[in-house]
């Protein structure tokens, strides 16, 4: 009846998943229980869940990569301390069996959960708005990506208190995760868990692909959009063509634990090492899908913080185009040691070192922009400065491994961990909570709190390094990764130092809570709030509108001159809302519930599936092919705003524009 | 900005799009090439390890292929004669030709089922070895396509019956499944050249 | 929304000739394919580049006469996505084929 799931699966006899289950109950519950005592279902359900709306999506995929954050942090914090512990003899905390689970689950979680999610987050919000257009393509199928993120997010999450998680790392190398040697639940976790994430993001880069190719404003042509919008674009593409790599590589190890089938097994004539090429034709562009709208950040925010166009727009754009079409030519360099001989490795260590050029033209212009400009040090500009140093240093590091013979040496070990966390910390991480902070009075109508976003940074940076610069010490020490407890004395007080770093990143977190909390609590001082919409004297055409913005983005889409539209219109004297009209009703897509209830079915059908629950699993099934077919049919899907209702919220920004003007 | 005035019309944008619904599943349709693509490479690495079990040379045969290749064929001129329809707003003739290209879709998936069964009964099933594998999950995939095709020409009939006209939105649906089922042909070209004739060599 | 017959962007449709045509090329290309393979006319590599030829043109048969791509300007985007599609697929393959040859090759795994 319930396949193998029984209560076994409940891990009663590990203490710290106890504690844990018991804290999120108490949390979870309060939560429920403040939503309840408030009222405030029907309004989550009507303003949130169920809207279509590409801002509201964007906030509710913000908070998921923040609760990602803490629970992959956490997974960090654990990490570090037994490395700090178990050294000499000492076991440590966390026997082998659960470490595993816990490196597995924080890269999955951290990729998957907070960064993708976090970026898919800053494109929602962001990128209609700077190409002048009132929603993406796909409202309904991007209100559909969301809640195949979020329950795939709940799916991993319910591994931790019912069965196990994968303990084969992020990537779920084979023979390790095929049933022979992992028959439990954990991989299946994982394998449903990114399959069903892939499908949101799928749609999403086909979504926001055709929302920027078909929906830009009257008068944006291609070099005359915003450059984080390009990023969007081509990580879109990043997205579309690598995600099915994916999704082929985990179905066919799924094929194999479920159906016996002989892919990548030791046996049948299996072949293990295409699951390592499958995955990392997908693994490579997946990092450029994350850094490049992370770069993209950095090109509005160094900009609009120097008071100056962006230097060398026109490289900018073809540097990104390069490193884009470079990603699809470089992935063996994350296997040179699984045993190609050198012409193979060669070539992909000569391209892995080309990719470096465009990205430092990137850096070059960024620097180049700042070079006479009248820096303003808002939080922004610390993340963005932060960011030049430490990607900078984390390129490097890649560039060194790219020369196969030295990859020989520095492979898998903690050198490695220190590369890439040095790059997506230093690039995605501080990109994207760069982002935050620029776009945050956009968003919510207030700024975020700039000393304690400036103390978040420092805690940021400097644990950063405190982290991860012994990892690059070990790492040439011949410390391998995934390691659960050693015994070589030089590696200890480096892996101290290490700790110290994680416990200052975790004060960095908590100022970043602190600073969510204070902005909140003084959003309405009247030097936080954000009344004309344009708190940085920026130059896109986001900064046009309202902060935040009306529900249907601009009342009168915008006619577009030149590059950096709205600082083109604020210099000449155009008004780019044309405020006054004469407006017309405008075409809104409506909420539904498809999207939530094809979410609910799905993680319906991959926790069944995980459990060998057939018959739950085909309701699943079902109610997933229902909803779709049940969506296609429904016709009540749009409606008008009354051209009234138009004018009368824009009058009433004008108003608040001139009363702030008479100030 | 003195006066603002609000023109009671019916809502056309002043910059209508066009819908993208017909690019935006195109666009699909080009991620849909790459799993493919990636079936196809995984069988190219694994298209000769038998395990010491049958080859595609003993077990596929060129009577039932030229059955099941015949069906898909015709099966993609009548969607297309009922898309000419469509674009007649002909509706009773949409119906009929998306319910011959649903019977040619039907034993083509049949064919294949019964060519599956077969093989697996014969011990050649896609757990005997890593080649086997991949051919059923490369065929499989492209046949689980061409069964949600069935079963979006269901809906499509079902949503057109009583209808007197074709909508925007239902000539957009349709116009995607036309895409859709042409690409699977398509697909279904490399799938015969590459996975069944090039084994029978 | 819209009124009734705004055609969707890029989309031209074909007419009942059209089909035909393409039908018969598919068939001809079709049996052609089979013939060489069931009568062994040709050597193994040379059946192989054949058969390689013909999939090539009837895929091109149903691009054309089936899915209506031609070189219109409004068909633009759709033949860029299709050619930047097959050019990864390309890229995908052949590594694959270069990676996993050279691999077992010097693994000695085969």
């Amino acid at each position: 009846m319930l396949g193998r799931l029984s209560l076994s699966a409940i891990p009663l006899d590990v203490p710290i998943l106890v504690g844990t289950f018991l804290g999120v109950a108490i949390v979870g519950l309060a939560v429920l229980g403040l939503i309840t005592y408030y009222g405030k279902w029907g309004y989550l359900w009507k303003e949130w869940f169920t809207s279509v709306d590409h801002k509201r999506l964007a906030v509710m995929y913000i908070i998921l990569a923040l609760v990602a954050l803490f629970r992959g942090f956490a997974d960090a914090i654990m990490m570090r301390t037994q490395l700090a512990l178990a050294y000499a003899g000492n076991p440590g905390y966390l026997p082998p069996h659960h470490y595993d689970q816990i490196f597995s689950a924080h890269g999955t979680i951290m990729i998957f959960f907070l960064a993708m999610a976090f970026m898919t987050g800053l494109f929602n919000f962001v990128v209609p708005l700077q190409i002048g257009a009132r929603d993406v393509a796909f409202p309904f199928l991007n209100n559909l990506s969301f809640w195949m993120t979020a329950i795939a997010f709940i799916l991993v999450n319910v591994s931790l208190f019912i069965g196990e998680f994968s303990q084969c790392g992020w990537l779920a190398y084979p023979p390790l995760s095929e049933t022979q040697f992992s028959p439990g639940v954990g991989v299946d976790y994982y394998i449903w868990a990114i399959q069903l994430s892939g499908v949101g993001t799928l749609l999403t880069g086909v979504n926001f692909f055709v929302t920027i190719v078909k929906m830009r404003a009257p008068g944006m042509t291609w070099m005359k959009m915003p450059v984080f919008t390009w990023t969007a674009f081509c990580a879109s593409i990043l997205i579309m063509v690598s995600f099915p790599v994916l999704t082929v590589a985990v179905a066919l190890l799924g094929l194999d634990r479920y159906f016996g089938m002989h892919f990548f097994t030791n046996d049948g004539g299996g072949n293990q090492m295409m699951y390592l090429n499958l995955i990392w034709a997908w693994g490579h562009p997946e990092v450029y899908i994350l850094v490049i709208p992370a770069f993209g950040v950095f090109s509005e925010v160094v900009p609009a913080f120097s008071q100056k166009p962006l230097f060398g727009y026109g490289t900018m754009v073809y540097a990104t185009c390069a490193i884009m079409i470079l990603s699809f030519l470089v992935w063996v360099h994350h296997f040179f040691t699984m045993g190609a001989g050198p012409d193979v490795n060669a070539f992909f260590g000569i391209a892995t070192m080309v990719i470096s050029i465009p990205t430092g033209v990137k850096l070059f212009n960024w620097m180049f922009t700042m070079y006479k400009g009248r820096i303003q040090f808002h939080a922004c500009m610390y993340w963005a400065v932060g960011f030049m140093v430490t990607f900078t240093i984390g390129g490097m590091t890649g560039v060194m491994m790219a020369i196969p013979g030295a990859d020989f040496v520095l492979h898998n070990s903690l050198f490695l961990i220190a590369h890439f966390h040095n790059v997506i910390i230093g690039g995605v991480y501080f990109g994207y909570i760069c982002g935050m902070n620029f776009w945050f009075p956009k968003v919510m109508g207030f700024k975020l709190n700039e000393s304690w976003g400036i103390r978040a940074f420092w805690f940021w940076f400097v644990g950063f390094y405190f982290a991860f610069v012994p990892l690059y010490v070990v790492g040439f020490q011949g410390m391998t990764r995934r390691l659960n407890h050693y015994d070589n004395p030089a590696w200890h007080p480096w892996l101290l130092v290490a700790e110290v770093g994680a416990v200052l990143i975790l004060f960095g977190i908590v100022c970043q809570l602190t600073q969510l909390y204070v902005s909140i609590r003084d959003r309405n001082l009247p030097q936080n709030r954000d009344v004309t919409g344009d708190p940085w004297n920026a130059r896109s055409l986001e900064w046009s509108t309202s902060s935040p913005p009306p529900v249907y983005n601009f009342a009168l889409v915008p006619h577009v001159h030149e590059l950096d539209a709205f600082m083109h219109d604020k210099e000449n004297g155009i008004d780019t809302r044309r405020a006054g009209g004469p407006y017309e009703a405008i075409h809104m897509p409506k909420n539904t519930a498809a999207g939530f209830l094809v979410g609910a079915f799905s993680l319906v059908l991959g926790f069944a599936a995980v459990w060998y629950i057939w018959w739950l699993a085909a309701i699943g099934l079902i109610g997933v092919i229902g909803t779709v077919i049940a969506r296609s049919a429904n016709k009540d899907i749009d409606f008008y705003i009354p051209a009234e209702e138009v004018a009368r919220i824009e009058n009433e920004h004008s108003r608040k524009l001139m009363a702030q003007a008479a100030e | 900005m003195a006066h603002d005035t609000t023109v009671p019309t019916s809502g056309h944008d002043e910059h209508h799009h066009e819908s993208p619904v017909v690019f935006g599943f195109w666009v699909y349709l080009m991620t849909d090439c790459i799993i493919f693509g990636s079936l196809f490479a995984a069988f190219a690495v694994l298209r000769n390890q038998f395990n010491g079990g049958p080859s595609g040379h003993e077990l596929f045969e060129l009577s039932g292929l030229g059955l099941e290749t015949a069906l898909l064929l015709v099966s993609s001129i009548t969607y297309g004669f009922g898309m000419i329809a469509a674009h007649k707003n002909e509706i009773s003739k949409v119906i009929m030709w998306l319910g011959v290209t649903f019977l040619l879709g039907l034993g083509f998936v049949g064919l294949e089922v019964n060519e599956f069964a077969h093989m697996i009964h014969e011990g050649a099933g896609p757990d005997r070895s890593a080649f086997l594998s991949a051919f059923f999950t490369l065929v499989s995939t492209h046949g689980l396509h061409v069964t949600c095709g069935l079963i979006w020409i269901v809906t499509l009939i079902v949503q057109l019956m009583g209808t007197t006209e074709i909508p925007e939105r239902m000539m957009n649906k349709l116009t995607c499944l036309s895409l859709f089922w042409h690409f699977l042909d398509i697909v279904w070209i490399c799938v015969f050249t590459y996975v069944y004739l090039a084994s029978m060599i | 929304m819209s009124d009734l017959h705004t055609t969707s962007s890029g989309e031209s449709h074909g007419s009942v000739s059209s089909y035909i045509i393409g039908f018969v090329l598919a068939v001809i290309l079709t049996v052609l394919a089979f013939a060489v393979v069931a009568t062994h006319s040709l050597s193994p590599s040379g059946t192989v580049l054949a058969i390689s030829a013909l999939a090539l043109v009837q895929v091109l048969v149903h691009l054309h006469y089936f899915l209506h791509m031609g070189g219109g300007s409004e068909q633009r985007w759709n033949n860029i996505c299709f050619v930047f599609t097959v050019g990864f697929v390309a890229i995908f393959i052949i590594g694959t084929l270069f990676i996993m040859n050279n691999t077992a090759l010097h693994m000695m795994s085969r």
